[in-house]
């Protein structure tokens, strides 16, 4: 286990979105790094935080160290996301924006440290999220895609599929009631809250089909059990932290 | 909802005339903008001035984590962007497609000259702002640097951290700082100032003289119909 951890924190050159002229940021052209970056993606109540939880318990126990990290959680303006979430009048473009500012402040000030002290980062939703968010939106993938092209390749993506049906019933069983943004309801796809919903989080799932093709996530079955899917994570993880050290 | 939008966009199409102002600070540039206005609206026109970095709800956040020193090129950028795209969609496009004046106190190429001195990558800059709209005339302030610093401490002499560019660790004296980031923003202007069409204005003649300039540039853009057309608008 030692010697594994050692050879772990073997120093590499981060993989970056984006090709050529465009990728990677340019004052962070000589960045080493030692930690492995792990993506999950799914929809609102696909049973992400539960999964991460477990599964920072255990690579833990199994003496790696962890950062937790998600969307709209920086400091900076995870806030102002909050606020401006309230406010239903920003624009499409003007949100996507603020959301990959929030994310560039944590990926710098947050998971970019983190991988050069050799963390395991487990990173609750990328910006494969909010390329996904746009594009239903009505922007073009590509300026989703050149947008991002700074921010790094993770080790490993999963995408929790969950039928759009079966996440209502989370949602209900977690609140009773649905988020605005969740359902989508700022793009007007219906009067009916619960039909938006199931509108907003198929247009999400077909975007996340192309996602998968372009950006290798790889799918896992979301409708089964909290500890079969965590098992199923457990063993991919395991097995590429085991092959990488 | 998106199609139905774009085919809008075409049977309107975009009447409004789209005035930009662009140079360090301290070139004059808002000065002339101002007059400009005024004579816009004295003829008539319905006229909108816009400011760089002026959207209220993005604002307050931004200026947050200024005050805190915090942060990074990339983050800086994208809040800067994302107070333009605040803007561009709430005012700027709207006010174009009915016919205004729109006239923009810095514009995309503020965020062109300053990104990429701070570092980030001018492609990736470029990219992030395609959705903008082309100006119909951006006027170009060229001062040397000196006249601008002397404009810019006697009217104003306390310096702030990021307009000095202390972000980036060029000097630990602020002014010394200040000129060498703005050096570095002239040189990005003056590049950048051939491709994007300028109209350059030597800002070091006089105040009557560069507005003279101006509204001649101005009335080229207009067709003989084109004032009707803006009064007719609803």
């Amino acid at each position: 286990m030692q010697a594994d951890l050692a050879r772990a924190r073997k120093k590499r050159r981060p993989v970056w979105h984006g090709n050529g002229k465009l990728g990677g940021i340019p004052y962070l052209q000589d960045l080493e790094i030692s930690g492995r970056l792990i993506v999950i993606e799914g929809p609102d109540a696909s049973g992400r935080s539960t999964q991460i939880e477990m599964l920072t318990t255990r690579l833990e126990a199994d003496g790696f160290a962890v950062l937790n990290t998600g969307l709209k959680r920086s400091e900076l303006i995870g806030e102002g996301i909050l606020e401006a979430k309230r406010n239903v009048s920003l624009g499409k473009r003007t949100s996507a924006l603020f959301y990959a500012a929030d994310f560039a402040d944590q990926l710098e000030h947050k998971i970019i440290p983190a991988l050069q002290a050799g963390y395991v980062v487990l990173a609750d939703r990328y910006v494969y999220t909010l390329m996904a968010r746009n594009t239903v939106r009505g922007i073009k993938r590509q300026w989703s895609s050149n947008l991002y092209s700074f921010a790094p390749v993770p080790d490993l993506i999963f995408y929790l599929d969950v039928d759009p049906f079966k996440l209502v019933h989370r949602v209900f069983a977690k609140k009773q009631s649905l988020d605005y943004h969740e359902s989508g309801a700022d793009m007007g796809l219906s009067e009916d809250m619960f039909e938006s919903f199931i509108i907003y989080q198929r247009k999400l799932a077909r975007e996340f089909e192309y996602l998968k093709k372009k950006y290798g996530l790889m799918p896992v079955d979301g409708n089964r059990a909290q500890e079969q899917v965590n098992l199923t994570l457990q063993k991919q993880i395991s097995r590429f932290l085991a092959r990488v050290a | 909802m998106y199609n139905s939008s774009r085919r809008f966009l075409k049977k309107y199409g975009i009447p409004g005339k789209l005035i930009v102002v662009e140079g360090i600070d301290g070139s004059g540039k808002s000065t002339q903008l101002r007059l400009l206005e005024k004579w816009l609206r004295f003829n008539n026109f319905e006229v909108f001035r816009t400011e760089w970095n002026s959207s209220d709800m993005v604002k307050s956040i931004t200026s947050k984590g200024k005050k805190k020193a915090n942060l990074t090129p990339t983050t800086f950028s994208l809040l800067h962007a994302t107070d333009f795209a605040d803007r561009f969609e709430r005012n700027i496009l709207p006010l174009l497609r009915a016919g205004y004046f729109v006239l923009a106190d810095r514009y995309i190429y503020t965020a062109y000259a300053r990104d990429v001195t701070r570092g980030c990558n001018h492609l990736w800059v470029r990219k992030m702002y395609d959705f903008a709209l082309k100006p119909d005339l951006a006027f170009y302030f060229r001062v040397p640097i000196d006249i601008s610093m002397d404009r810019i401490l006697s009217g104003r002499p306390k310096l702030k951290y990021y307009e000095a560019g202390m972000d980036l660790g060029l000097s630990r004296d602020i002014y010394e700082s200040y000129r060498i980031f703005q050096s570095k923003i002239i040189e990005q202007y003056e590049s950048m100032a051939r491709r994007e069409d300028f109209a350059v204005i030597d800002a070091t003649l006089g105040i009557k003289e560069q507005q003279k300039i101006m509204r001649d540039k101005i009335r080229q853009l207009l067709p003989p119909r084109m004032k009707k057309a803006i009064l007719e608008v609803p």
